[in-house]
């Protein structure tokens, strides 16, 4: 059972991957009704994820990928073969009464599957319709394909994350798959407070890109106010800081392998009350004293705080100067902060989901709490096409008669 | 979507917002105030120490040239209060009494001490809600931990899956601050959900949201991989971390710059537009394996499937994945990118950020927009829309605000 919140919202839904399908999860988990859209031909594999692992067990195929299931709970999962026009004709019929239809085809899909905006507007005048593509359905690149990591190619994400000389680390994952996502829900929601006070719809035309271009605003600026482009040597230096400008700042070597802590020193009083928990005469040299100073020979400073905490265990020199009120933590390993993190555990981060083939699996909750209409997370993702006698029968109000007909003229 | 001349109002038209100035919740404050609302940011007396976040405008360090301070307060409108003196207090709570949205990031504990939570003034606005943006949740076991970006993203799990092939190189921090990022856009979304229960309900309520939460729902498989499967992924150059290594994604090209490859051709068109592109360069003779390709075009292309277990389909797939990087290496990055996508291959230039606001595309939606800096005599360009909302556009309405600028229009009200 979901929240309430948002219970009397339906989303007509065609998102998949993460960067669609984890906007309409988090709307779903809030309660509004998602009724996702599949094609039975192609058994829903435009989102690839329906078969990819990771797996519970050994069993495989398009209703077990834990990676689907974890971006596609709380939501209704229906089949239309949108090459019918049966098929076109319900989804005619989810688009009447649904509050907004959203999607991430590549640009133009979801038009030339006979839905255009336009189109839409004439089934529901007020229909708010969210495309969310890699660059927009506008501009020389609207065709251009992308999945998480080009848009963080391209956006500049890729080349901000790294060490000096080092090269691009980017992103160890679909960063932008996520905030496409959530940048998506945020769009869906504005456009809702749009509609209860004018009652008029629209298409928001999101680029996946532009939401990656705006995270690394004040770079820009030091660029266009300042010339300073940020390729140039030395830079980018991401596990320093300097804006705002701390040191020491970094993620520095513990006992163990691959075992990391990181430090950051907000100012001299944090770096007095680190210095005290070090506790080494090099500690207490005065070139340390101030911000300027350390900042001067931060690489020598990093070089002695690395020795000190090399040969120390990472939990305990996290927990020293979080003692002495100094920012610092582990870096978490995916065990540390799902099964031995108290904080993750109280806010009740990691919900388990009954889904219908898997059984029961624990999914990524999410960050806010609401303290009159709060998220619950409970069911699993949809099997393909799982709740085609709810949506076709409850929710468009069609026989039993009707839908067999429709399943065996190949609609659904 | 559109091209209106007239600037409508924007989708969060009529939404007040008090924000108490703060690292973590003011790129929250910048989108809620580029949608439209009317954000009255609230700073200590002397200002907030953002302000002296570099870089500055002319390298000149001051309370009024902060490009970080610029960047994140836009659109909004600015007063000085002190919150410890009993007459800032009743102002802030006045301020409070007629908003729609407060959003903080203090403390857990500060505002309470005050008797300026919400718990003391959402009795006498019960339409008002109230967003809190922490480390770790208002009410958590690890509420009393000091955190900056740095440690949340350490903590939450997205440092761990960033870094190199050689980890004896420490994992790495992405930049830009995207700790703070991530926790501010689920601090909107709260928001904003809260805003739309409110329509129905008449009833504002406390969003309550959690830097590391957030992060730690940000780390796409890192997080499943556990959760399902009890597998570890691990960090990977500039690519997905994975529990298995994976080939790498990066290709330097003629110019000496980077792009990233993406997923290899496997589709008989794909392979053929790799001839093709072969031959425009000087033959396809020059790459050793075209016939390799030429046989991948014959029986129709490779199946993802066929990769693992057909000796012929894995040559084929590879023999695509060395051409794809033989070509990068005999053009420009931006060459490879445009011929790439034009074959319809998903492949990307891997700009620096400030390289973005130049390209063709995006100056042909309007992604950087001018700001009026009156103090400059100028305008700066500025990131502008993260999506189009053509009825009611995302908009930065002016500079942010100088220290307590509007501090007699709003409370000399």
């Amino acid at each position: 059972m979901a929240g309430t919140g948002l219970s009397h919202l339906r989303i007509c839904d065609f998102t998949g991957q993460l960067a669609g399908a984890g906007a309409t999860k988090y709307l779903a988990a809030m309660g509004a009704q998602v009724i996702r859209i599949e094609d039975p031909v192609r058994q829903g594999r435009w989102d690839i994820l329906r078969g990819m692992p990771p797996y519970i067990d050994e069993r495989r195929g398009v209703n077990l990928s834990g990676a689907f299931n974890n971006h596609n709970v709380e939501k209704l999962g229906c089949t239309i073969n949108l090459r019918t026009e049966e098929g076109r004709d319900l989804v005619r019929r989810l688009i009447a009464i649904s509050d907004a239809v959203t999607e991430n085809f590549a640009a133009g899909v979801l038009a030339r599957m006979g839905f255009p905006y336009e189109e839409m507007v004439k089934i529901r005048p007020d229909v708010i319709y969210v495309s969310n593509s890699g660059f927009g359905a506008t501009g020389p690149y609207r065709t251009f394909k992308t999945w998480g990591p080009i848009v963080q190619a391209v956006s500049g994400l890729t080349f901000s994350s790294g060490l000096p000389g080092m090269g691009p680390a980017g992103w160890g994952y679909s960063y932008m798959d996520h905030h496409g996502g959530n940048i998506m829900a945020i769009a869906v929601l504005a456009a809702l407070l749009h509609r209860n006070r004018t009652g008029e719809g629209q298409w928001v035309d999101m680029a996946c890109t532009e939401g990656g271009a705006w995270l690394n605003g004040p770079t820009m600026l030091d660029f266009t106010v300042n010339g300073r482009p940020l390729r140039r040597p030395g830079a980018p230096d991401s596990n320093h800081s300097d804006s705002p400008a701390m040191a020491p700042h970094g993620i520095y070597p513990a006992a163990g392998e691959d075992r990391w802590v990181a430090i950051a020193c907000r100012d001299d009083a944090d770096w007095a009350a680190a210095a005290e928990v070090v506790g080494e005469p090099w500690a207490a040299d005065d070139r340390f004293a101030t911000l300027a100073g350390r900042l001067a020979v931060q690489d020598e400073l990093d070089r002695l705080v690395a020795a000190w905490t090399s040969t120390r265990d990472r939990a305990e020199v996290a927990a020293a100067l979080q003692a002495a009120g100094v920012p610092a933590s582990i870096v978490a390993t995916p065990e540390d902060r799902i099964d031995h993190d108290p904080g993750t555990e109280a806010w009740g981060l990691w919900p388990w989901v009954h889904h219908t083939e898997m059984g029961d699996v624990r999914v990524d909750g999410l960050p806010v709490h609401l303290s009159a209409t709060d998220w619950e997370i409970s069911r699993g993702g949809p099997c393909l096409g799982e709740h085609n006698d709810i949506v076709f029968g409850d929710i468009l109000g069609l026989s039993e008669e009707e839908v067999d007909g429709l399943r065996e003229a190949g609609a659904i | 979507m559109s091209d209106e001349t007239t600037v409508a109002p924007g989708a969060l038209d009529g939404v007040t917002v008090v924000e108490l100035a703060s690292d973590a919740a003011a790129f929250a404050g910048k989108l809620l105030a580029d949608l439209g609302a009317d954000v009255v940011l609230v700073e200590p007396p002397g200002g907030h120490r953002s302000r002296g976040y570099g870089p500055f405008a002319g390298d000149i360090g001051d309370p009024e040239r902060s490009l970080w301070f610029w960047h994140y307060h836009t659109s909004k409108r600015g007063v000085v209060l002190d919150l410890d003196d009993a007459g800032g207090a009743a102002a802030f709570a006045r301020l409070a009494a007629g908003a729609d949205v407060v959003l903080e990031a203090e403390p857990p504990g500060r505002l309470a001490g005050l008797g300026l939570d919400h718990g003391d003034l959402r009795p006498a606005n019960p339409r008002l809600v109230w967003t809190s943006l922490t480390p770790f949740g208002r009410d958590n076991p690890r509420s009393a931990e000091q955190a900056t970006d740095l440690t949340v993203l350490a903590g939450g799990g997205p440092v761990w899956s960033c870094g190199y092939d050689d980890h004896s190189i420490p994992p790495v921090r992405g930049g830009g601050n995207q700790g703070w990022h991530t926790g501010s856009l689920f601090a909107v979304m709260g928001t904003l959900t809260a805003l739309v229960v409110r329509d129905v309900t008449g009833e504002g309520q406390h969003v309550d949201t959690s830097l590391h939460a957030a992060a730690n729902v940000t780390t796409e498989a890192a997080s499943y991989e556990w959760l399902v499967a009890r597998a570890t992924v691990q960090r990977q150059t500039a690519r997905h971390a994975a529990t298995r290594p994976t080939a790498n994604t990066d290709a330097l090209c003629a110019d000496g710059r980077q792009v990233n490859t993406g997923v290899p051709p496997r589709s008989a068109a794909e392979l053929e537009g790799l001839l093709r592109w072969l031959d425009d360069l000087g033959g396809r003779e020059r790459f050793d394996d075209h016939v390799l390709l030429q046989l991948g075009v014959e029986r129709g292309g490779v199946q993802i499937h066929e990769i693992f277990d057909d000796a012929e389909a894995m040559a084929i797939f590879g023999a695509g994945r060395e051409a794809v990087q033989f070509i990068a290496s005999q053009v420009g990055a931006y060459d490879f990118f445009v011929g790439a996508q034009t074959l319809g291959l998903a492949c990307g230039i891997i700009y620096s950020p400030e390289e973005v606001l130049a390209d063709p595309h995006f100056v042909d939606r309007g992604f950087a927009v001018p700001v009026e800096h009156p103090e400059l005599g100028r305008s700066v360009t500025y990131p502008g829309a993260p999506f189009h909302l053509p009825r009611s556009p995302w908009r930065i309405r002016r500079r942010a605000p100088l220290l307590g600028e509007h501090q007699d229009e709003i409370l000399g009200r």
